[in-house]
């Protein structure tokens, strides 16, 4: 019954994984020659994030490998966003939030005061749960990051702006109107924008807070068809309460719990995500996905 | 024998009461809410009214396009452009000191302070807007004409510049408070999407913040311009009052809310002089109307736009 759940995945493994393809290691060898290290690769240990003094997580150990899908689930409230948030620093924007333990972005210290928040998130990009455009038109949305990094040259941002909506796959519904108000696109569209915008900054990582929850069904299959694509040059982390979507999307789940309101949540089991959902080691892991709660 | 009545038919009595009481409450809501009406067309009537003779005799073309104002001379001459270019002299300079300060400050209220300096800022100008305007007309008088007179090496500090530069503060509480509405109305969905794409704070503020508010702090301006033009005694005390027509802003002028002050205790009821005032308050009230009217427009379309 579990097993339905895993669509065509076959050739979706994490990188490096023993059954991987001859042609896909061969790939992966060009591309380490090119760039000596694949960038783009999360290390976590004893993380651990309070609200005041409301300790909301604790002890998590996780590592993302480079160009791969990880999905953080679980259910309402167990701090998956909140760790999302860890990874690119915004929950520093908050206020009020200490994170503890370590965690690095390709061997280097994010949290540390030698990390320039804003230099980062031009690293690892993200994705809100809500589109969240900004009022001005589709171009300028897709060049807003670019230009922050001080791209000012026309033909150059012009050929972001297109090979960031052909990542997000909206080109070919915008390219005849990329000086439309970003607030006439469909919610699907939008999202798809904001996609876009997060590729235009070229970054290692892209987080997503439940990309596809407010969407309909056939802009959810795009989001989707979206990171399946994306994979190859980012890496993607999602937080997704869409358990048919993780194991549709992702090589590797992470199964969060907050087993009482007065307790912190812990990382129960990170795993192989068709291993996770034919036969996790855990029987939280095992009844939360089988739907018995959450 | 009778069957005893059941709760609801006992109830009924009540419910019937309760109704006719909530048909009064109602009926005297209804009649507020049109009172505000009213009494704006009540307004506009009086004003007509009493300037029909204005308009007879001297004429609301020769009035509008006269540049001589001399009320008490044989014939009067009722050339009102003096008065309204005094106004629109002093509201300019108003607008030049109160949107930069107000809007800055506004920005920094809504974007860069905590929370504690936030409500101690906001209830201060609170306290900004309740302080008498003739007190603002003192400290005019003591602090800002002397400093204009020595600047700008003068015979006097009366002049449209301090009137302006004390009229700007006093619509500085108007600018904040309603700019910093529009601020605080974008949604933070916006800031965070721009600050995650590695964006500082100020970065944030002026590429998406401001611009997303821009049509609430356009709106801000003209109402803070709506209360500059409509202040009256602020300017009848810092301007000098010479209605002549002003060519800079170093010069004496005369505002159009300061002619009727000054004016209004020495005329003649009914008379042509009284009825001249009148329709120079009916020039008043259809520019300030016309300014709150768009200010109004403009904010409800930025209500709109976030209704999503």
């Amino acid at each position: 019954m579990v097993t339905a759940l895993l669509l065509e995945r076959e050739g979706a493994a994490p990188l490096g994984a023993p059954h991987m393809h001859v042609r896909e290691a061969a790939e992966v060898a060009t591309r380490d020659e090119a760039s000596s290290t694949i960038r783009g690769s999360f290390s976590l240990t004893g993380v651990s994030v309070a609200y005041g003094r409301d300790q909301v997580i604790e002890g998590v150990d996780m590592e993302i490998p480079p160009r791969s899908v990880t999905a953080l689930i679980g259910p309402s409230g167990c701090g998956k966003s909140t760790l999302l948030r860890c990874l690119n620093r915004m929950n520093d924007e908050l206020g009020n939030v200490t994170v503890g333990g370590r965690i690095t972005l390709d061997g280097v210290d994010i949290m540390g005061k030698a990390m320039d928040p804003v230099e980062l998130r031009m690293r690892v990009g993200q994705v809100f749960q809500r589109p969240n455009p900004f009022p001005m038109s589709i171009y300028d949305n897709v060049a807003y990051g670019p230009r922050t990094q001080g791209i000012r040259r026309k033909a150059e941002l012009d050929a972001l702006v297109e090979e960031s909506l052909k990542g997000s796959a909206l080109w070919d519904e915008v390219k005849k109107s990329l000086k439309k108000h970003a607030f006439e696109l469909s919610g699907g569209q939008q999202q798809r924008l904001c996609i876009a915008r997060a590729l235009a900054t070229k970054p290692e990582v892209i987080l997503m807070d439940e990309p596809a929850s407010a969407l309909d069904p056939i802009s959810t299959q795009q989001i989707e068809d979206t990171i399946a694509k994306l994979k190859d040059s980012v890496t993607i982390v999602i937080v997704t309460h869409n358990m048919q979507q993780a194991a549709r999307i992702s090589d590797q789940t992470a199964f969060m719990l907050r087993e009482s309101l007065e307790a912190p949540a812990h990382l129960i089991e990170i795993g192989d995500t068709k291993k996770m959902f034919t036969n996790p080691d855990d029987p939280r892991t095992e009844s939360y996905i089988t739907g018995r709660f959450g | 024998m009778s069957i005893p009545p059941s709760h609801g038919e006992r109830r009924r009595g009540r419910t019937t009461m309760r109704r006719a009481a909530e048909g009064v409450v109602l009926a005297f809501i209804y009649v507020c809410g049109w009172l505000a009406i009213i009494i704006l067309a009540a307004i506009a009537l009086f004003l007509i009214l009493n300037s029909v003779r204005a308009l007879n005799e001297a004429g609301l073309g020769s009035m509008l396009s006269g540049t001589a104002w001399y009320p008490t001379s044989n014939p009067g001459k009722f050339g009102m452009l003096p008065l309204i270019l005094g106004s629109l002299l002093v509201t300019a300079v108003a607008l030049v000191v109160s949107v930069p300060l107000g809007v800055a400050a506004a920005v920094f209220i809504s974007e860069f302070s905590g929370t504690g300096v936030k409500d101690i800022m906001k209830s201060i100008i609170e306290f900004m807007a309740a302080v008498p305007s003739v007190v603002y007309g003192l400290i005019g008088v003591a602090v800002v004409i002397p400093l204009v007179k020595d600047v700008f090496a003068l015979n006097s500090g009366m002049t449209a510049l301090a009137g302006g530069i004390v009229l700007g503060v006093m619509s500085l509480p108007t600018v904040i408070s309603i700019s910093e509405d529009a601020l605080h109305a974008v949604p933070f969905d916006l800031r965070q999407g721009s600050a995650a794409l590695g964006n500082t704070r100020w970065q944030t503020t002026y590429k998406v913040t401001i611009p997303a508010a821009s049509s609430g702090i356009f709106a801000a301006v003209m109402l803070g311009l709506g209360r500059a033009i409509g202040e009256t005694m602020a300017v009848l005390m810092l301007t000098g009052n010479a209605a002549i027509m002003p060519t800079s802003v170093l010069e004496s002028v005369r505002t159009m809310t300061g002619t009727i002050a000054a004016e209004m205790g020495e005329v003649v009821q009914g008379g042509l002089h009284y009825s001249v005032l009148f329709a120079v308050g009916l020039v008043l009230f259809v520019i300030t109307f016309a300014i709150n009217l768009a200010a109004d427009l403009v904010l409800e379309g930025q209500r709109k736009r976030w209704r999503r």
